[in-house]
């Protein structure tokens, strides 16, 4: 019965799955503006679905350059907050959309060119996020256990190419660079039970090696104030509540904050509330704890003699600058040391220029865009997400840029300022992939991939063991 | 029957039987071919998760499947407004026990619920207008915590996903912020094709 009702159903529901692998195999319909994303990521999506909404006709060809989907929401969201991860079920529903088409596995800037893709489509919407990180530019910095904790969220993730990175927990002391949200991610993963995180869809490559953890004690490090920290009330909160973890906050850090924090706006008065209750009322106790350290710029990395890091030497800081929220660091005569063995820097992150047609600010590490998320000489081409913006903001932020991205995107093709006819859009550029010998995945084909690895995280009590290596993704695309 | 529009202008031929017993069930609310009625919401409880569960056990309800039921008596009706980023003002008939923000979806109002009401985000972010603020339970810490996250922030700010209907809240009106950029200051506005 099943499957006779699987062959019938036109609605995207379980048995209209066989409806919509036609569809996702579709050609693209002549006169119809065609819209290229490249990135599947929130970016990617919700510009996605504000394009499809908005315009009857539109079609919009997702290009991903991984064999699966959904980018930062799949390896960048920590294993321990599944809940933000509902929101694939949203981007799933637009994939499943008949003029949404997901090619995986395609490469922009490599497998396929800008240029193609410009002249395939009647835009081009870059929205492939930021995949490089900031360095610090200080001796030591390549010393084993010096880590990118971009790398170190992939890691635990299951992002394949971070997948062998080298981590050696065997050391009592963490040093963490940075007061962002990230930060505050790799430090919970490192300080949270074994047991609690076995039951997420952490992969298990990094469950073995933080079940061997002799990690006793995470401290955060920041170059400003307690007022100017950039994570955010509900990771903090996360850090007071750890079990067997005790929270380490410096009196001399909080002193009078409590008077200053009742003219801040509400949210920076609730984070600095927070983190002045704690430091005052000690939270949690145990074997393990987390330090926040204030005012200190990393200038070195020391090194034992296997050149492992040992030691992060910074310089003390004070503050310049009359708004307290953007008050400057300045660097004083004093330094300070903390002796640790790994590293995590988590100062921000970069974009990266995927193929040379496009403009890109090397300083901001982003491509450039104007406000209205134009890339500035590029007829055609659009920034979506933090490809453009720089890596800020929470989920709602991207949400509301893709949204904007896609508005404007409408907006042009109404007026007529982007090209709707004698463009091929998919099959030009599906005839080229297939020269070039690129297994394109599909949504249809991602579903198998999903299904592999729902079924073997529930073999082991997860909600998913992710493929951590692309061949194998392929291998069960094609199965 | 006409065939409806559910998403994106796809016209309905063929349907299964829950399918088909779930759109029976709400056909007088979908109004056929309406494009207030297209687009991702309106078919974000009919999932896959639903179908199966629906064949097992049909008492359970999928997050926003509650919303999609019609008031079965008049007593059990608390009428609420919406007001859109435009100023358009949508007439939604609740019921007691409806969430604010599946009610929207189900009306095709533009708010949206990245987390699936799990206090994970503030994409469902709405102004309650002052003569209710106090029927509304206060918010839990939880969801302040995602407010602080909310844009545009104000004293009268809520999640949509927090706020059940019941009598007293007959006469609501919610508003919803704006977006963050604000690229139509020239008062064009795209009209769909």
């Amino acid at each position: 019965m099943i499957r006779v009702l699987r062959l019938i159903c036109a609605c995207p529901c379980h048995f209209g799955k066989r409806s919509r692998l036609l569809s996702q195999q579709s050609a693209a319909l002549p006169g119809n503006p065609k819209i290229c994303v490249v990135g599947s990521g929130p970016a990617g999506f919700y510009t996605a679905q504000q394009l499809l909404k908005g315009n009857s006709l539109v079609e919009v060809d997702i290009y991903e350059k991984l064999p699966v989907p959904f980018g930062l929401v799949r390896f960048g969201v920590a294993p321990d907050h599944p809940e933000v991860k509902n929101v694939i079920n949203t981007f799933t529903q637009t994939a499943n959309n008949e003029r949404c088409r997901f090619l995986g596995n395609v490469k922009v800037g490599e497998d396929i060119s800008i240029q193609e893709l410009k002249e395939a489509y009647s835009t081009v919407v870059l929205a492939y996020g930021v995949d490089a990180d900031r360095v610090l530019g200080i001796p030591g910095e390549d010393s084993q256990n010096v880590l990118s904790a971009r790398r170190f969220v992939g890691w635990y993730n299951g992002l394949p190419k971070d997948s062998d990175l080298e981590v050696d927990l065997d050391t009592d002391n963490v040093v963490v660079l940075g007061h962002g949200n990230v930060a505050l991610d790799v430090a919970r993963v490192l300080l949270t039970p074994i047991d609690s995180l076995a039951k997420t869809d952490i992969s298990q490559h990094a469950l073995e090696v933080l079940s061997r953890s002799k990690v006793k004690r995470v401290t955060l490090v920041g170059r400003r104030g307690p007022l100017q920290v950039a994570f955010t009330i509900k990771e903090l909160r996360e850090m007071t509540k750890l079990p067997g973890c005790l929270s380490v906050l410096h009196k001399h850090n909080f002193h009078g904050l409590d008077t200053v924090s009742q003219g801040l706006p509400r949210p920076r008065k609730r984070l600095t509330d927070l983190m002045y209750k704690t430091c005052m009322a000690p939270t949690g106790s145990g074997p393990r704890q987390w330090e926040l350290q204030f005012l200190l710029s990393p200038t070195e990395f020391i090194s034992d003699t296997n050149n492992r890091v040992s030691a992060v030497k910074f310089a003390q800081n004070r503050l310049e600058g009359s708004d307290l929220e953007t008050q400057r660091a300045v660097r004083t005569e004093e330094t300070k040391e903390i002796s640790c063995g790994l590293v995590l820097r988590s100062i921000g992150y970069r974009s990266i220029q995927i193929d040379d047609m496009l403009p890109f600010d090397t300083d901001r590490g982003v491509v450039p865009c104007d406000s209205t998320s134009r890339v500035v000489d590029s007829p055609g081409v659009y920034c979506s997400g933090w490809v453009g913006r720089g890596p800020t903001g929470v989920i709602l932020t991207t949400m509301s840029d893709g949204f904007e991205t896609g508005k404007v995107i409408l907006r042009d093709l109404e007026e007529g300022v982007l090209r709707q006819d004698n463009i091929g859009g998919v099959d030009v550029i599906r005839k080229k992939l297939e020269t070039k010998g690129v297994q394109v995945v599909t949504f249809t084909d991602w579903n198998k991939i999903n299904k592999i690895e729902m079924s073997r995280g529930k073999s082991v009590g997860k909600p998913r063991e992710k493929m951590v290596n692309i061949q194998d993704m392929l291998k069960a695309a094609s199965s | 029957m006409a065939a409806p529009s559910l998403w994106g202008g796809t016209k309905i031929k063929k349907l299964c039987i829950s399918c088909a017993r779930f759109l029976l069930s709400t056909t007088r609310q979908i109004t056929i071919g309406n494009r207030q009625n297209t687009g991702p919401y309106t078919t974000r409880n009919h999932g896959v998760n639903t179908h199966i569960r629906n064949f097992s056990r049909t008492s359970f309800l999928f997050n926003g499947e509650f919303e999609w039921q019609d008031p079965k008596s008049e007593e059990e009706v608390v009428n609420i407004v919406f007001i859109e980023r435009d100023g358009k003002k949508t007439q939604v008939r609740g019921k007691i026990g409806d969430n604010a923000m599946y009610l929207a979806h189900r009306y095709g109002i533009e708010l949206e619920g990245a987390c699936e009401a799990s206090l994970a985000c503030s994409t469902c972010h709405v102004y309650v207008h002052e003569d209710f603020g106090s029927k509304i339970p206060d918010p839990v810490e939880e969801e302040d915590d995602m407010l602080d996250m909310a844009v545009f922030l104000k004293p009268n700010s809520r999640l949509g996903c927090q706020i059940i209907l019941d009598k007293s809240l007959e006469g609501l009106e919610l508003t919803l912020p704006q977006a963050t950029r604000n690229f139509y200051v020239d008062g064009h506005v795209p009209q769909p094709h």
